[in-house]
């Protein structure tokens, strides 16, 4: 079986957010894999530990994205891919799908596995976009998935429930937290991982016939600061009315 | 030479980090105050590749620099001292040895599975009588057909009770003073090897800590380490190495303690205003952080020596007594700047200060670095 998956590299999920000349400043800042991708990784693993076959990371990022790239191949991923986007004017996720789809319709694939969400734009996009460019079935925010007789059967979770989906391979399917538990990258992981494939394209080389962004980011603004909470002192009984006026009066809830 | 670190190794950081911060941090301040042995973590380390970082892969290691296997242990102390000391101790002093001067049939009957984590080493050289003076070695080795039989016991071993395999000295002929000394391979189990007391400590409280005795012990002959003669000269060369791990779990420690410093004194408001912002705690910070840069800067220099094949003996020596005083000094003042708080253990600066102590004392104390320095300064 061979499996493809789609990783971004995001910031790290503790990291503070400052804006430069109205962009978002990535220097000094430290970058991971998009949280939802490492369940992707991890269940790539285990669908190959199943079934063989080689897993192919692909990320579309600038020239940091192949740490990402090294550490899923430290994890245990066979090969990498990089679509360099340094060379894109502007990148949005309609070109990331594109360049995507034209890159992997051109390496075997039964399988494709992408995180729900990226962490940082949270626009849950791309994977979608890049089944629909393949014309193949996706399954998003999936938390169990089994493979038999190159039939994928996902469970999802939906409001109120759980759904069970049933799709023939190749398919699109995106993780949610709970799927399983990613590994760590070990040691000697790591020190094989370099010695893997690690492929640079260019995207200009593949061939897209639009590679202009559809979607243009007016400004970026930062949320307003939290504000302090407000302590009612007094009397319990002249507390709890004062606590009541302030719930009706000025936050309007009641 | 830069002292610096790669690409693999700021992967490999960020590996045992997170492995330091989500599953042996959360256990620490509990496995502190129960004396408690942690071999589930071991175990984990054993998969995550962390107990023969610096080995071949022939010999079930990793094939890593010497630089892997500091950042190793100071990630892992950096959060708790004890499994720092543990894997160090596993790997410098019970497995080291093995690779340094056993035969190839002894690499793969005992390297291979300590390298791979399915067994744990220890090094017993310390004598009640024999401490800095490990020559003084009272514990007996005869040779008797083809067996050597031992007798005497070992205080204060690293791993002593759990783990499988000893590097053990023992005299020959006392006749001929630290030349009679010889080494042993000796595997747990093994007739008339018992323990004795387990330490309560002040600090690295989950490292175990035990006394070996043996008594009419026989091993097979072919369990002998290098030479009759040649032990006093393999512990000294395990020492040598065994210092960059010790170095690197001060580092680690002080790294720890300074981290804990940071993000308190930024919290802490006091007269109206965070106390970072009050400069007899920003000195102490700025200090703090100078010390142990040097610290790091000696340890990785130590490490590039060792993984160079060159001599380390001064160098391990220095980066060990510089980056234990840095740790005892940085805990302290780290608790200083806690202030009450810090004191209790609500907040793991004091476990940190307590830890920070053995380095110290144990592969040589302060003292015994600065004899190693100094013979090193002036042998010709
Ligand atoms: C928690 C712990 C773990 C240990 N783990 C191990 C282990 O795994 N394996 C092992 O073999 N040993 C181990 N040790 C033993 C440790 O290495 C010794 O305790 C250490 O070498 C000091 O020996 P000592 O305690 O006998 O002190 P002593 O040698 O009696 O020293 C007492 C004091 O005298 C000073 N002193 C001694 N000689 C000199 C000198 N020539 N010049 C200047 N000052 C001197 C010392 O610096 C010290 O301050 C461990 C000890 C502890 C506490």
């Amino acid at each position: 079986m061979n499996i493809v998956v789609v990783i971004k590299q995001t910031f790290d999920t503790e990291a503070k957010i400052v804006l430069k000349d109205g962009q978002i400043d990535p220097s000094g800042v430290s970058l991971v894999i998009n949280p939802y991708d490492e369940f992707a990784i991890e269940e790539a693993l285990r669908i190959q530990k199943k079934f063989g076959g080689e897993v192919t990371v692909v990320s579309c990022g600038g020239p940091r994205s192949q740490e990402a790239i090294r550490t899923a191949l430290a994890m245990g991923c066979d090969k990498g891919v990089q679509i360099d986007e340094t060379a894109l004017e502007s990148v949005d996720e309609y070109v990331r799908a594109e360049v995507l789809a034209k890159a992997i319709s051109e390496m075997p694939y039964d399988i494709i596995l992408g995180g729900r969400i990226a962490v940082d734009d949270r626009s849950s996009q791309v994977a979608v976009r890049l089944a629909e460019a393949l014309n193949i079935p996706s399954v998003s925010s999936v938390v169990k998935l089994d493979i038999e007789n190159n039939i994928a059967t996902a469970t999802r979770e939906i409001d109120g429930g759980t759904e069970i989906i049933e799709v023939p391979l190749p398919a699109m399917i995106t993780a949610q937290k709970g799927l399983n538990e990613p590994r760590y990258p070990t040691m000697p992981g790591i020190m094989k991982a370099r010695k893997k494939e690690l492929k640079v394209i260019n995207p200009a080389d593949l061939g897209v016939s639009d590679l202009s962004a559809k979607m243009k980011v007016q400004n970026y603004s930062l949320p307003t600061p939290r504000q302090g909470g407000k302590k009612i002192e007094g009397e319990p009984a002249e507390a709890a009315r004062e606590l009541a006026r302030l719930l009706r009066e000025e936050a309007k809830v009641l | 030479m830069y002292f610096d670190t790669n690409e693999d190794h700021i992967m490999m950081r960020k590996m045992v980090r997170d492995f330091a911060e989500t599953e042996v941090a959360p256990g620490a301040e509990e496995r502190d105050e129960k004396e408690e042995f942690p071999m589930d973590l071991w175990k984990q380390c054993g998969e995550l590749g962390l107990t023969g970082i610096t080995f071949p892969e022939e010999y079930g290691g990793v094939g890593a620099d010497y630089t892997s296997y500091a950042i190793t242990i100071e990630e892992l102390s950096r959060v708790d001292a004890s499994l720092g000391v543990t894997i160090s101790a596993h790997s410098s002093l019970g497995s080291n040895p093995i690779y340094k001067f056993g035969t190839e049939e002894q690499k793969q009957k005992y390297l291979v599975p300590l390298a791979t984590g399915e067994k744990m080493g220890a090094l017993g050289l310390t004598e009640s009588m024999a401490g800095s003076d490990a020559s003084a070695t009272r514990t007996t080795a005869v040779k008797d057909g083809n067996e050597y039989v031992i007798n005497g016991s070992k205080i204060f071993i690293t791993n002593g009770y759990y783990a499988d395999t000893y590097i053990v000295t023992a005299q020959m002929d006392k006749s001929k003073g630290h030349k009679g000394i010889a080494a042993f391979i000796v595997e747990k189990g093994t007739p008339g090897f018992t323990f004795g007391k387990k330490e309560k400590k002040m600090g690295i409280r989950s490292s175990a800590t035990y006394e070996l005795v043996f008594e009419d012990m026989r091993i097979p002959a072919e369990n002998l380490l290098g030479e009759e003669g040649q032990g006093f000269k393999i512990a000294l060369v395990t020492l040598d190495y065994g210092r960059i791990g010790i170095a690197a779990q001060a580092l680690g420690i002080a790294q720890g303690a300074y981290d804990q410093a940071l993000k308190y004194a930024k919290e802490r408001v006091q007269f109206g205003k965070p106390i970072s912002q009050l400069q007899a705690i920003q000195f102490k910070l700025a200090d703090m952080e100078t010390q142990i840069t040097a610290a790091r800067l000696m340890v990785y220099k130590a490490c590039e020596l060792a993984t160079a094949g060159k001599p380390v003996s001064q160098a391990a020596a220095m980066a060990k007594v510089f980056a234990a005083e840095v740790a005892n000094w940085v805990t302290k003042e780290a608790v200083q700047i806690l202030g009450g708080y810090g004191y209790t253990r609500e907040y793991p600066v004091e476990r940190m200060m307590r830890d920070a102590k053995i380095t110290e004392i144990y592969e040589g104390t302060s003292e015994i670095q600065r004899v190693v320095i100094a013979n090193n300064i002036l042998k010709d």
